[in-house]
């Protein structure tokens, strides 16, 4: 999988109409000048040995090349800007999270009532809104009309000094979060009703159990399955989400990074990001596959 | 697929099932005895409301926006004229019902056609898609073993790749368009479909009217073409509605961060946001009336295939 990820980003770097060259230099380079450019990044070389290259340099270094834009080495550019992309997709999924699931079970308690109609209303009005308009609308009235929160997302260069600053967070978690919640609690709702069919819920019902204990103890569970399947399926959707997220509040993360890259045709460095992003995907459905077995004991990896 | 309570079998079909016992029993696809699917589709539209709000509010689009123009004649091709003749930012009045934007294009004209981009682009993105998907699903669920793993293995690949940044890459390497969005956001959405209809392939191939088409020495192609694709159509259907949903979502998103159509041609995202630029300034003419476009034909599709797939019993897995 790893290595399909590696193999695409290496033909896409190849695919460039006139050449790397062109791109790079622009479309008034010299014929010198070109030629000195392939030579530089090794683009006169066979394909088989570019290839090679690139792999020897990935494998042994994680050497992503170099950013034409500032010379700087991509891995670097990446890696300060990785770890606060991983604060918000983190941040906003568990608020997701947190909020989706309390509101598909109401919807199944409250199901057929206006309470079901309303909040069925709202996440497909929240689920076919642009995620930037969202974004927008919420700085226009929390943080212009209402001084709630800050415009722009926390300019601090660490972490920490990220986290730091959680009247900045607010809005560009809540804005990645609320598309996620409306996809999420649509789910859990027919998610539980599907689970509410079954028999031995009827079993549960029929020994007396009282209505919320089969509700959070018999239904709750298996309800949660179909969830974290769609949490696997929807990590890309979610990493591709922050892009929008970021340029919106200027959040200084990955998608922010790759989004100047595209405005300045920084092919090496676009590629490099959504290599990495790539990984994260993968890394993320691994646990979304970890989480899997937590929730249902049905499914057990690697045990025998 | 939902367990099904014996006791809506008849004498017959439980002892098939005793039979049977040993062998999985096929899923998917469920026996219908409703007539044919143009039949079923409009059996649809008579039981669900929505569905109908939903189908008549994305006729009412598609026609405001390929024959409004004919009906209500401005200029949205030359911005030098628009900036000459017309008043900037100029809020809802007699002369423009939907007021003008920045450049001096009458709103009301501009969402019309800015519409026929977007719709253009979702639905033949959405076709293409489906085109793509369907293919490879088929073939690799039909033929299986290696070719299934290896055809399964790249959609993989590709889903691992989180869409935008597929779609910043591609359209920073080839100049952006109509066309090459069609193609970008097209190649970024066929991976769902793929799998869709290589699950219902799998149920599909081993029915036993499959197996007679093979004996009497149907070939591979004809097998798939006239009978695993006719009988996967319900979820290809419902598939392919909510792919033309997101595409103009998508095509939204880029348009937001630059890469929509370029200049003069416009859609609704572009639109939506240059308007945006000017959400401190109160001119929110510039903002609603294309949100309302997006969100009007969003729901309307998503209304629209939801009570498709209640219908169709098809069940999705979808984000």
């Amino acid at each position: 999988m790893l290595a399909g990820v590696t193999l695409v980003t290496f033909v896409l770097s190849h695919v460039i109409p006139g050449g790397a060259a062109r791109g790079a230099l622009g479309a008034r380079a010299t014929p010198g000048q070109i030629a000195s450019f392939n030579q530089i990044n090794g683009y006169d070389l066979p394909l088989w040995d570019q290839l090679y290259r690139y792999l020897e340099g990935l494998v042994l270094h994680f050497n992503l090349g170099y950013s034409y834009k500032s010379n700087e080495p991509v891995k670097d550019l990446i890696f300060s800007r990785l770890p606060k992309t991983l604060v918000l997709l983190g941040l906003s999924t568990t608020l997701a999270l947190i909020v989706a699931i309390p509101l598909g079970i109401l919807q199944v308690v409250r199901r057929n009532t206006i309470v079901d109609y309303l909040l069925t209303a709202m996440s497909f009005l929240l689920y076919a809104m642009p995620d930037f308009l969202i974004g927008l609308l919420l700085i226009l009235y929390l943080a212009v009309d209402v001084h709630l929160f800050s415009i722009a997302a926390p300019d601090a260069s660490t972490v920490a000094g990220i986290l730091a600053d959680p009247r900045a967070l607010v809005l560009p978690v809540l804005t990645l979060a609320s598309t996620t919640v409306a996809a999420f609690s649509r789910y859990m709702r027919s998610s539980m009703m599907d689970v509410l069919t079954q028999d031995y819920i009827r079993t549960a019902q029929a020994k007396g159990a009282s209505k919320s204990r089969v509700l959070y103890r018999h239904a709750l569970r298996n309800g949660l399955i179909s969830i974290v399947t769609l949490l696997g399926l929807s990590i890309p959707a979610i990493v591709s989400g922050a892009v929008v997220d970021e340029t919106v509040f200027n959040y200084p993360g990955m998608g922010l990074l790759t989004y100047n890259a595209a405005l300045n045709n920084d092919v090496p460095l676009l590629l490099g990001t959504t290599f990495v992003a790539a990984i994260s995907v993968i890394v993320g459905s691994l646990v979304a596959d970890v989480l899997y077995a937590v929730v249902d004991p049905r499914i057990r990896y690697a045990k025998r | 697929m939902a367990v099904m309570d014996p006791g809506e079998l008849s004498p017959e079909q439980l002892q098939l099932t005793r039979d049977d016992v040993g062998a999985p029993l096929p899923s998917g696809g469920d026996m219908r005895s409703s007539g044919s699917l143009s039949r079923q589709l409009l059996g649809v539209f008579a039981e669900n409301k929505l569905a109908i709000v939903g189908a008549v509010v994305v006729v009412l689009m598609i026609l405001l926006c390929y024959i409004g123009p004919d009906f209500y004649h401005t200029n949205q091709t030359s911005t030098q004229q628009a900036l000459l003749y017309s008043s900037q930012n100029s809020p809802p009045g007699a002369q423009y019902p939907l007021g003008t934007d920045s450049n001096g294009f009458d709103i009301l004209g501009r969402i019309m056609y800015g519409g026929q981009t977007s719709l253009e682009i979702g639905f033949a993105a959405a076709g293409i898609a489906t085109v793509i998907g369907v293919i490879w699903g088929a073939v690799s669920g039909f033929f299986g073993g290696v070719v299934d793993a290896v055809m399964m293995r790249i959609v993989d690949v590709f889903l691992a790749l989180p869409g935008i940044y597929l779609l910043l890459t591609l359209t920073v390497i080839f100049r952006s368009s109509e066309e090459l969005l069609i193609l970008v956001i097209g190649f970024t959405a066929w991976l769902v479909p793929a799998r869709l209809v290589r699950g219902e392939t799998l149920t599909l191939r081993v029915r036993e009217y499959v197996q007679a088409v093979r004996v009497m020495g149907g070939r591979g192609s004809r097998v798939v073409a006239r009978h695993i694709v006719p009988n996967a159509i319900g979820t290809i259907i419902v598939n392919a509605t909510f792919q033309v949903a997101d595409a103009i979502l998508i095509l939204a998103a880029l348009g937001f961060l630059g890469l929509g159509v370029p200049a003069p041609k416009t859609d609704w995202g572009s639109m939506l946001s240059n308007g945006v630029n000017y959400v401190t300034t109160g001119y929110w003419w510039e903002i609603y009336p294309v949100a309302g476009a997006i969100v009007l034909v969003v729901v309307s599709l998503n209304f629209i295939g939801d009570a498709l797939r209640d219908a169709l019993e098809v069940r999705l897995q979808r984000r």
